[in-house]
C-alpha cells in the first residue's frame, strides 16, 4: 500500500509538469503542423486551378485571380492544394489562430491573420470567469470530441481559466457542436440548446460544424450550424479537427482573456518541414 | 473454403464476373457451414443488380489459411434468415433489410441498425414517406415487466464529450437484466457519397469514417484502390503506413487505458496517460502535420518523407514515451483497489464471443487469437511479424491487459521500423481503378477489423463501396458484457471496449 503511493510520487516527480506555456508562453507546433492559410495569387499562373480541382471540399474560391480567397470553413486543412501548386501559391503557416466571431469572417485572403474579438457587453462580465459548457456531437467522426476531450488534460488544462465542459445543459452557459449535424440528431441538438438558460452562447468547432465539411451535401446530415439557425453561433472554430490550442484560443478571445495581436510559436526539434513537392 | 466460391486474399482485385452467382439454397448452405466450422464473415451486403433485384454478396475469412471466400446470390423480397444458426450474422441481415427491403424471415431482432433511407427507391422496411424522418421514438426496446423493474434510458446526448448513441437499460435496482443499444444518430451518408468514385473528396471521406481510425480506414482504403489499379507501393512508403498504423493504435490503446483508470477513479494514471497519448498523436502530426494521420496516406504511397536524422529523433521520442506508459500504467495494474474494479467485470465468454464473431482486442481478450496483421498480411506486415497477444478472462481487465500489451509490441514496432526506414520513394503515381473488378481490403484498426469491399463498374468508377468497421461486430459484445453487471460499471465496461458510433452508423 505505501509502496503503491510511494511509486505514484516517484513518478509524478519523474514526470514533471505537463501543462503547455501557452497563453503566457509560446506554443509548441510541430513544423509541418498546417494552420492558418496564406495565399498569394502573384505566383499564380494564368488561368490555373490546379489548388481548386484537388481540393476536396471546394474550399478554394477565384484560383488564380487576384481576387482569390480560401473559406476556411470548409478546409480541412489538408495537404491537397500546397502538393497540387507547384508555385507557392497556397501555403499553410503554423500560426493556429484560427477562430472568427462570424462565418464570412473565416473567408481570407492574403496572409493577414484571423483573431476572433470578444463578446460584447454583459455577457463577457456573466460568463467571463466561469464558462461551463455542454458539447453535443452531431455526427462529428470523433476527432473534433477527442481534441476537445484533449483540452481538459493536464497538458491543455482548460480548467485553469475557469472553462469547463459539464455533463448537462442545464449546468450549462452554451454549447459546442461538432459534426455536420446528422438528420438523426438535429432534433437532439436543438432540444440541447433549449435547455440551456440564458445568457447562453453557441461555438461550432470543426469543418463540419462549420460547413457540412467532408460530407457537404449529403442528404443524410444538413451542413453543420449553417443549416440551423435556431442556435446563432457565437464562435467559429475551423480545422479538421482544430488542435486544442486553436480551440482555447478561440475560447479564450471569445472571453476576453486573450487579446494580443503577435504570435509567438516554438517548434520540437524533432523532423523538418516538408521539402517543397 | 469450398471450392464453388470465388478464393482469394486480402486486398486482390477479381474479376467481378467471376465471383459466382450460386442459388439462394446453396449460397445460405456454404455461408452456415464455413461460420459454424469457426469461419468468419467478414462482410455480407445487398446492392441492387439494375433490374430492381437484389444481389448479396457474402465475403467469408478463413483466418488459418490466410484466405477469403466471395460468393453470391440474388434474392426476391424474402429470404430464410440464418442468424438463428449463425448469431454472428445477425447485424449483417438487419442492414441489409434497411437498405434494401429483403426481409430475413424468422429474424428474431429485425430492428433498425442505423434509421437510413433505403438504398433502392420505393422499398423502405420502416414504411417512412417523403419526408425525413428521424430515429423513431416508438424504437421496439425489448422490455422486462415485472414489479420493481425498471428502464434507465441514457443518450443520445450523454454526460461526456462523446458520439451520440441511445442505451437502454432494464434494471432491478443496481443490476443489469439487459442493456439495449440503439444507434444511427451518427449516420452521415458515406457509403452512398463514394459511389460513382474515387474523385478527390474519396480519401478524405474515407478518413472521416472514424476520426479516431484514420489510418486504419485510410489505410485499408489505399490497399483497394492500389489493388484494382495494379499499383505496387514501394518499401519506404509500406514501411511508414505500418509506422502510422501502430502510432494509431498506441495513441488508442494508451488514451484509453487513461480513460479506464479515470472510470475507476484512479486519477494518477487517468492523468499521466492522458498526457502519454499525445506523444503518439504528435509523432503522427511530426510526420504528416496532423495529429491523427490526416493527410498522410493517399492511393501509391504517403505524402509525407522522413529524413534520417529525423527518424531517429522520432523514433527516441517515441521510445521514451513507451517508457513512461509503463511506469505509468503499471501504477494502475498493481493498485489493488483498481484491479478490484476491473477484475471479473464485464465477462463475455469465449462462446459469445465466437457466436457473435468479435473481432480485435474484444475477442483477443477472450483467448481468441485474431488479427488481421497476420492472418491476411499486407504491406510491412508481410515481413515483419507483430506478436498477437491474447487473453483468457474476457472481462474489462483482460481488455486493459490485452491492450497494453500489444500496444508494448506495437511501441516496440514503430522503434525498430523508424530505426531502419529502406531506402527509395515514398510514393508512385496511382492510376485509375480497372473496371468490373471488385476487391476485398481487410486493416487490423486498433479495434479490430476493418473490411473494406470495392466493385468498379464498366467505366472503372465505384458502384458499391461497402465499409464495415470493427464496432458493427462488437456492439452486440458489450451489451452482452453488461449482463448480470452494476449499472453503475457501465462507463468502465463501455471504455473497455470503445466501439465507435459512427464507425458503426457510417
Amino acid at each position: 500500500m505505501i509502496d503503491d503511493l510511494v511509486n505514484i510520487v516517484r513518478f509524478r516527480a519523474r514526470f514533471g509538469r505537463q501543462t503547455v506555456a501557452y497563453p503566457e508562453g509560446p506554443a509548441r507546433f510541430p513544423e509541418r503542423y498546417r494552420g492558418h492559410p496564406a495565399l498569394d495569387p502573384t505566383r499564380c499562373r494564368e488561368g490555373c486551378r490546379d489548388c481548386a480541382d484537388a481540393c476536396p471540399t471546394e474550399a478554394i474560391l477565384d484560383p488564380g485571380l487576384a481576387s482569390m480567397r480560401l473559406d476556411m470553413g470548409r478546409c480541412l486543412f489538408c495537404p491537397a492544394c500546397v502538393q497540387a501548386c507547384p508555385e507557392g501559391a497556397i501555403r499553410f503557416t503554423r500560426d493556429y489562430r484560427l477562430s472568427a466571431r462570424t462565418r464570412e469572417a473565416l473567408v481570407v485572403r492574403g496572409d493577414a491573420p484571423t483573431l476572433a474579438g470578444a463578446l460584447e457587453g454583459r455577457v463577457t462580465k456573466v460568463l467571463g470567469r466561469a464558462l461551463r459548457l455542454r458539447q453535443v456531437s452531431a455526427a462529428g467522426c470523433n476527432g473534433c470530441e477527442a481534441e476537445l476531450n484533449a483540452s481538459g488534460n493536464i497538458q491543455f488544462d482548460l480548467s485553469r481559466f475557469g472553462v469547463q465542459f459539464v455533463a448537462s445543459p442545464r449546468h450549462a452557459d452554451g454549447i459546442v457542436v461538432t459534426g455536420p449535424i446528422s438528420e438523426n440528431m438535429r432534433l437532439a441538438t436543438l432540444k440541447t440548446w433549449e435547455a440551456v438558460p440564458a445568457p447562453r452562447i453557441a461555438i461550432a468547432v470543426g469543418a463540419c460544424a462549420l460547413s457540412g465539411g467532408i460530407f457537404r451535401d449529403s442528404p443524410a446530415q444538413g451542413n453543420g450550424m449553417p443549416g440551423l439557425p435556431e442556435i446563432p453561433v457565437d464562435l467559429w472554430v475551423p480545422g479538421c479537427p482544430p488542435h486544442p490550442i486553436t480551440f482555447m484560443d478561440g475560447v479564450l478571445r471569445l472571453l476576453g482573456r486573450v487579446k494580443a495581436g503577435e504570435l509567438r510559436l516554438a517548434g520540437t526539434g524533432i523532423v523538418e518541414p516538408a521539402p517543397d513537392p | 473454403m469450398p471450392s464453388r466460391i470465388l478464393q482469394t486474399w486480402n486486398a486482390e482485385a477479381v474479376d467481378l464476373a467471376r465471383v459466382p452467382l450460386l442459388a439462394l439454397p446453396d449460397f445460405q448452405q456454404i455461408v452456415a457451414d464455413v461460420v459454424t466450422a469457426g469461419g468468419r464473415a467478414s462482410a455480407c451486403f445487398g446492392r441492387s443488380d439494375g433490374d430492381g433485384q437484389v444481389v448479396l454478396t457474402a465475403v467469408l475469412a478463413d483466418d488459418a489459411q490466410g484466405k477469403l471466400g466471395v460468393l453470391s446470390t440474388r434474392v426476391g423480397a424474402t429470404y430464410p434468415s440464418l442468424t438463428p444458426e449463425c448469431p454472428s450474422l445477425q447485424l449483417f441481415e438487419r442492414e441489409i433489410y434497411e437498405q434494401t427491403g429483403v426481409v430475413p424471415e424468422g429474424h428474431p431482432w429485425l430492428k433498425p441498425v442505423r434509421f437510413e433511407p433505403p438504398l433502392r427507391a420505393g422499398v423502405d422496411p420502416f414504411g417512412r414517406g417523403s419526408a425525413p424522418a428521424t430515429i423513431p421514438a416508438g424504437y421496439p426496446f425489448f422490455r422486462v415487466e415485472g414489479e420493481e423493474v425498471h428502464e434507465v434510458a441514457v443518450g443520445p446526448v450523454h454526460a461526456g464529450i462523446i458520439e451520440p448513441g441511445h442505451f437502454r437499460f432494464q434494471c432491478h435496482g443496481e443490476h443489469v437484466f439487459f442493456l439495449e443499444i440503439v444507434l444511427g444518430y451518427q449516420h452521415r451518408g458515406v457509403e452512398r457519397m463514394l459511389e460513382g468514385g474515387p474523385d478527390r473528396r474519396t480519401v478524405a471521406l474515407l478518413e472521416s469514417v472514424a476520426g479516431d481510425t484514420v489510418v486504419g480506414h485510410g489505410l485499408a482504403h489505399a490497399n483497394a484502390v492500389e489493388a484494382l489499379a495494379g499499383c505496387q507501393i514501394p518499401a519506404r512508403a509500406a514501411v511508414l503506413r505500418g509506422v502510422a498504423l501502430e502510432l494509431e493504435r498506441l495513441a488508442n490503446h494508451v488514451g484509453d487505458l487513461g480513460m479506464l483508470a479515470g472510470d475507476v477513479g484512479f486519477l494518477p494514471t487517468a492523468s499521466y496517460c492522458g498526457a502519454l497519448r499525445a506523444d503518439f498523436l504528435n509523432a503522427l502530426a511530426e510526420i504528416c502535420g496532423n495529429r491523427f494521420g490526416r493527410g498522410l496516406i493517399a492511393p501509391g504511397g504517403v505524402r509525407f518523407d522522413l529524413d534520417a536524422g529525423a527518424a531517429q529523433r522520432l523514433a527516441a521520442k517515441v521510445s521514451t514515451a513507451w517508457e513512461s506508459v509503463q511506469a505509468s500504467v503499471h501504477l494502475f495494474f498493481n493498485s489493488p483497489s483498481a484491479r478490484n474494479r476491473t477484475d471479473g467485470t464485464g465477462v463475455v465468454t469465449r462462446e459469445a464471443c465466437r457466436e457473435l464473431g468479435l473481432v480485435g482486442p474484444a475477442a483477443r481478450a477472450c483467448g481468441i487469437s485474431r488479427d488481421v496483421r497476420r492472418d491476411h498480411a499486407t504491406g510491412v506486415f508481410r515481413f515483419v511479424h507483430v506478436p498477437t497477444i491474447t487473453g483468457e478472462t474476457g472481462d474489462v481487465f483482460a481488455r486493459a491487459w490485452v491492450r497494453l500489451l500489444e500496444a508494448e509490441r506495437s511501441a516496440d514496432f514503430v522503434v525498430r521500423e523508424l530505426r531502419s526506414l529502406p531506402g527509395g520513394p515514398v510514393r508512385v503515381p496511382c492510376g485509375p481503378p480497372a473496371p468490373g473488378r471488385l476487391v476485398v481490403s481487410l486493416m487490423e484498426g486498433w479495434r479490430g477489423e476493418i473490411a473494406h469491399v470495392a466493385l468498379t463498374g464498366v467505366d472503372g468508377r465505384f458502384t458499391r463501396y461497402k465499409i464495415k468497421d470493427p464496432s458493427f461486430h462488437n456492439w452486440m459484445g458489450l451489451s452482452l458484457a453488461l449482463r448480470g453487471e452494476q449499472i453503475s460499471d457501465f462507463p468502465l465496461c463501455n471504455k473497455s471496449f470503445n466501439l465507435s458510433y459512427c464507425g458503426h452508423d457510417l
